[in-house]
């Protein structure tokens, strides 16, 4: 893997990062993550990932990004 | 979608980015908790009961059968040191004066189900097919507990 590439993490490394603070965005389309997200997670769709959405995030703290599953 | 997510996170100038690339659908089968509106949808998981009896492949039956009566249950869920479901021994299983182990004794790969189904629909399921009970587990087989349908009966009303 090349240096600064996003690391694939599991459900298991997921809670563990979460407890150590690390931020969650859901990048499915706002009705979806309505119904069911992670807890904590902010919503960024996909299509709306700019750099104005993103301005929100910490950059001291690592972040995970997930969606459904691996489609 | 969500390698595609990191990949413009990164373009964007974040850095130190985990993709979870199982997701959303691994979280919930693994039963954890989520928020939203179906948050409040009673699941198979929560309802499970944790308390199950649990045995290994090697015990005597005998032990097995002795310790599962004097907790009142009738039935007991065969696991490995990581929780993974191997079996179960029912009624007549642990009654069986033939087997010497818990192993010969089993019936082997039982039908389980996820946590995060919903409570309705495991018990319209369990209904429409005569049967009682249904053993939860999370992706990866490890035991979450047994779904009694007398117990999630009393619990929808």
């Amino acid at each position: 893997m090349m240096p600064g590439m996003p690391t694939t993490i599991d459900w298991h490394e997921t809670q563990r990062l979460i407890a150590a603070g690390a931020q969650l965005v859901e990048v499915l389309p706002a009705a979806e993550y309505a119904e069911a997200h992670l807890p904590g997670a902010l919503n960024i769709p996909l299509k709306e990932l700019d750099r104005a959405r993103v301005a929100q995030l910490r950059r001291d703290q690592p972040l995970i990004v997930y969606c459904w599953d691996y489609q | 979608m969500s390698p595609r997510a990191a990949s413009r996170l990164e373009s964007l100038g974040l850095t130190n980015i985990y993709d979870f690339a199982a997701g959303k659908a691994t979280w919930l089968a693994a039963g954890l908790t989520i928020e939203g509106s179906d948050a409040a949808t009673p699941r198979a998981g929560d309802h499970a009961r944790k308390d199950v009896p649990t045995c290994q492949l090697d015990e005597p039956l005998t032990a097995v059968r002795e310790r599962v009566s004097a907790t009142g249950w009738d039935t007991c869920i065969v696991i490995n040191e990581q929780r993974i479901v191997l079996g179960r021994l029912g009624r007549s299983a642990l009654s069986n004066s033939d087997a010497q182990t818990v192993e010969e004794a089993m019936s082997a790969g039982p039908s389980t189900i996820r946590p995060d189904t919903p409570l309705a629909t495991i018990t319209q399921r369990l209904r429409d097919k005569n049967l009682t009970s249904a053993l939860v587990t999370t992706l990866e087989g490890e035991l979450i507990g047994l779904l009694q349908l007398e117990g999630t009966a009393t619990q929808l009303l």
